[in-house]
């Protein structure tokens, strides 16, 4: 239940802690906090809370009195994540995908699942970039695609670019963004985003569908133009045989 | 020889045959049987269309011998709240014993309608043999098949009309399915895939296009590439129904025109639908068929409020507008302003687990339609906050309402600015919406608003209730009232086993009922099934299933289903699913 919580506590690694992804792995790096990137990303509700929250996903029991949050009036606030969920509630066909990408499943949200609704709680990635000097972590779950995860990317690590501004070239009003064109404009300082998927292949970000890459990604790179070549033709591979 | 009817035998069979064939409704030509014998043998050798609202409810091989020339059956399977995953995985609904009496009673059946069953890659294919005339296959909300049931559809119905495949857990195990369509196949007028995830051969599904001239309705799944797409629309010109997947794709400029160009070629768009991941960057391709859209269904957009408005805002003859909560109050307010013939609203959760920031959309935004469109006759609205005086308004403005179905995200939430349960507003949109047909309940709720349905929802045929009610009156109140409810789906209430007892007639004029995490016990469940012998009452236990015998009478019931039959408890039940 706690996958994409951050399980990388037996990782031994020089990195800061990104979007507060401290989880389950800051026991071991106490050190981490004193050193804090203050970043630009909407952060989620506090990572413990979403723990709470893991652990009491209801599955069977029925009552819920302890869900009921009489009076509460809606307001732009951080979201309240120490919720127990309900099987079936709300009443959304689980075939609807959440379009905001708070969901892990294939064929459908499952989002009143308790047990699986878990997994939509955090997705939390390793960010690397070749010749950088510490790597990054990002929520992928915080966007809603390529477009947005591309500027959260280059806030992170514009500053180890040639062109550290190069995104604010691309993005203007007329732009027809798309995915891959999105990612090459890193490619405007050789770099060249690629990911790790779930079968352990190294994939060019931008070629599947958002919510394919959301679910299958394990970790990014970013590595230097002249190491991605020969990846793209496998994403598309992969696309095809994704069921 | 019916002496007392002797002027039956005035007019020919025939012709009291199409005198019946303008009866509108089932229910009509089932009254018509009931006046005679000779009534009774005219009306069911020519009846054509068969509506089966529980595949339960009655046995399959009685239905075909009964109605010998049925030439269109629709059949439901599980109940309502299946969707949302109340029943148990194996809970039922196969179809495979209807399929097979219909397959030996009704050879020439043409149209198939299958709403949440289980439907096998056998059911498929005993299916596309058998119906030699078979034109309309429709799998709703379906599971139990996969793609190469499909492909035998394909291969084997030559004179397929439709194929509508809507929400269904597909296993997709055959690429190529579409590929079965043998090249001498034309007869396609509506393909509806959309609930399929993989990629589509998109120039096979191109040459299907190009020869099927009467293709009205194309539904794609979403991950058309949107460079094929602008291909495809221009084999089809003369769609009236297109949905279409996600826009994404290589972004160079041409492609922006070539689509607002493709888009201008769909003169008789009625019917717009689809994802659009790529988001406001190519939307406006569509907005020259706008104005001659009258539905149009972007649930599962992305698109934020700005670009929605002004898509809304062309489009001047839409009726039905479903939209995820993105569209918020503001863009309700366009839609109020210039959708003025507006009948539809459904407007569906970006978030449901209220899990990131929440989107503007208010009790305003439902307020302002519905002062803005008058026609407005059905609503599907979900929000996190209501007020009595809203609900007032609305009913004020929409007398003519016959859909109403208010979700109030968190359960148990008042009235936010006077803190009070909202009794009073649904009170008034049963009170003053006479032809409400269906109504889900939400929000703070007691026993009252229980009381007000029941005496004034006198045309409605479908309820839902959860997490409402104080005590078991509130289920009396709707059993001893409702003259015309159909069906009753209630989840985590406070009613339990008395106002079950005092109403078991209510319950066989009932098609079914569902109830949830209530408070009845299996004493009561026993009672009533031993009462009623044409209820079917199954008791769901997820525990262990086992013996039933062995449980005490106050044993808590968890899931209860209840429905009326004429052919007994039925033999398909899994384990957990007991028959009392």
């Amino acid at each position: 239940m706690e996958s994409g919580l951050g399980l990388e506590a037996t990782e031994l690694r020089l990195g800061l802690p990104g979007a507060g992804g401290e989880g389950e792995g800051a026991k071991k790096r106490g050190y981490e906090e004193t050193i804090d990137l203050k970043l630009q990303l909407q952060t989620p509700a506090d990572v413990k809370e979403l723990e709470e929250a893991a652990d009491n996903m209801v599955k069977k029991t029925p009552s819920v009195k302890n869900v009921a949050q009489c009076g509460s009036i809606v307001e732009p606030e951080k979201p309240p994540a120490s919720k127990a969920q309900v099987v079936g509630w709300p009443p959304v066909r689980s075939f609807r995908k959440s379009i905001l990408s708070f969901h892990s499943d294939k064929g459908g949200s499952n989002m009143e699942d308790g047990e699986k609704s878990c997994n939509s709680m955090a997705s939390f990635m390793k960010v690397s970039m070749d010749g950088a000097p510490y790597l990054r972590k990002v929520d992928l779950k915080m966007y809603k695609s390529y477009q947005e995860l591309s500027m959260a990317l280059q806030k992170m690590f514009g500053s180890f670019t040639n062109n550290g501004n190069c995104v604010s070239q691309g993005m203007s009003g007329k732009d027809f963004i798309n995915e891959s064109k999105v990612m090459n404009l890193l490619n405007r300082s050789e770099y060249v985003p690629t990911y790790e998927d779930k079968d352990g292949d190294w994939m060019l970000v931008g070629d599947v569908p958002w919510e394919m890459f959301v679910n299958s990604c394990k970790r990014l790179r970013i590595m230097k133009g002249s190491d991605a070549i020969g990846l793209a033709p496998r994403a598309l591979e992969k696309c095809k045989n994704t069921s | 020889m019916d002496r007392a009817f002797s002027w039956v035998a005035a007019f020919p069979d025939e012709v009291w045959e199409h005198t019946f064939s303008f009866l509108p409704t089932d229910a009509d030509r089932n009254a018509v049987a009931l006046v005679c014998r000779s009534w009774h043998r005219i009306e069911r050798l020519s009846r054509r269309k068969i509506f089966v609202g529980n595949c339960y409810a009655v046995e399959p091989a009685a239905a075909v011998r009964r109605f010998p020339e049925v030439r269109a059956a629709t059949i439901k399977g599980k109940p309502h709240f299946a969707d949302f995953n109340l029943t148990i995985t194996d809970w039922g609904g196969g179809a495979g014993r209807w399929i097979q009496s219909m397959a030996k009673g009704w050879p020439l059946l043409e149209e198939l309608r299958l709403k949440r069953m289980v439907v096998s890659d056998d059911c498929l294919e005993i299916a596309a043999r058998s119906f030699k005339n078979f034109r309309v296959l429709s799998l709703a909300s379906c599971e139990g098949f996969s793609t190469a049931g499909l492909a035998s559809v394909a291969a084997n119905c030559r004179n397929l009309k439709a194929l509508d495949l809507h929400e269904n857990e597909v296993e997709e195990n055959c690429i190529n399915w579409i590929s079965h369509f043998p090249e001498s196949f034309t007869s396609l007028v509506t393909l509806n895939i959309a609930c399929l995830d993989g990629e589509m051969n998109v120039s096979i599904l191109e040459r299907l296009i190009s020869r099927c001239p009467n293709l009205k309705t194309l539904r794609l799944n979403h991950v058309t590439p949107l460079e094929k797409l602008v291909g495809l629309l221009h084999r089809a010109p003369q769609l009236v129904d297109l949905g279409i997947g996600m826009l994404i794709g290589e972004g160079h400029p041409g492609l922006f025109s070539k689509l607002e160009s493709a888009f201008a070629h769909l003169k008789h768009l009625k019917n717009l639908s689809g994802i659009w991941e790529a988001g406001p960057l190519y939307l406006p391709a569509i907005y020259s068929i706008c104005e001659g859209l009258t539905a149009l269904h972007l649930c599962d957009s992305s698109i934020q409020t700005p670009e929605l408005s002004k898509v809304v805002s062309r489009c001047k003859n839409l009726q039905q507008l479903w939209a995820m909560d993105l569209i918020e109050d503001d863009g309700l307010i366009a839609v109020a302003s210039s959708c003025k013939l507006l009948r539809e609203l459904r407007i569906f959760p970006s978030d449901p687990h209220g899990l990131a920031q929440p989107v503007y959309l208010t009790q305003y935004g439902l307020l302002a339609v519905s002062s803005g469109c008058v026609m407005l006759e059905s609503v599907l609205y979900f929000c996190r906050q209501m007020t009595n005086s809203a609900l007032l308004a609305i009913a004020n403005n929409c007398p003519n309402l016959t859909c109403f179905r208010l979700c109030i995200i968190e359960p148990y939430t008042p009235d936010y600015i006077t803190q009070e349960p909202l009794d009073a507003g649904f009170g008034a949109i049963v009170e003053l919406c006479k032809d409400l047909r269906r109504l889900s309940i939400s929000g703070l709720l007691t026993d009252r608003v229980f009381k007000t349905i029941g005496a004034s929802a006198n045309r409605l045929e479908m309820l839902s209730v959860a997490f409402a009610g104080d005590t078991d009156a509130g289920l009396h109140y709707i059993l001893s009232g409702c003259k015309k409810l159909r069906k009753l789906e209630i989840r985590d209430c406070p009613f339990g086993d008395k106002a079950l007892l005092d109403n078991a007639d209510k319950l066989e004029a009932m098609r079914s009922l569902w109830m949830s995490s209530c408070s009845v016990t299996l004493g009561a469940c026993r009672l009533l099934a031993k009462k009623m012998p044409r209820l079917n009452v199954e008791v769901i236990d997820e525990n262990g299933g086992g013996s039933l015998e062995s449980w005490p009478d106050d044993c808590h019931v968890e899931k209860l289903y209840i429905y009326r039959t004429i052919a007994g408890p039925r033999t398909d039940a899994p384990p957990f699913v007991l028959t009392v």
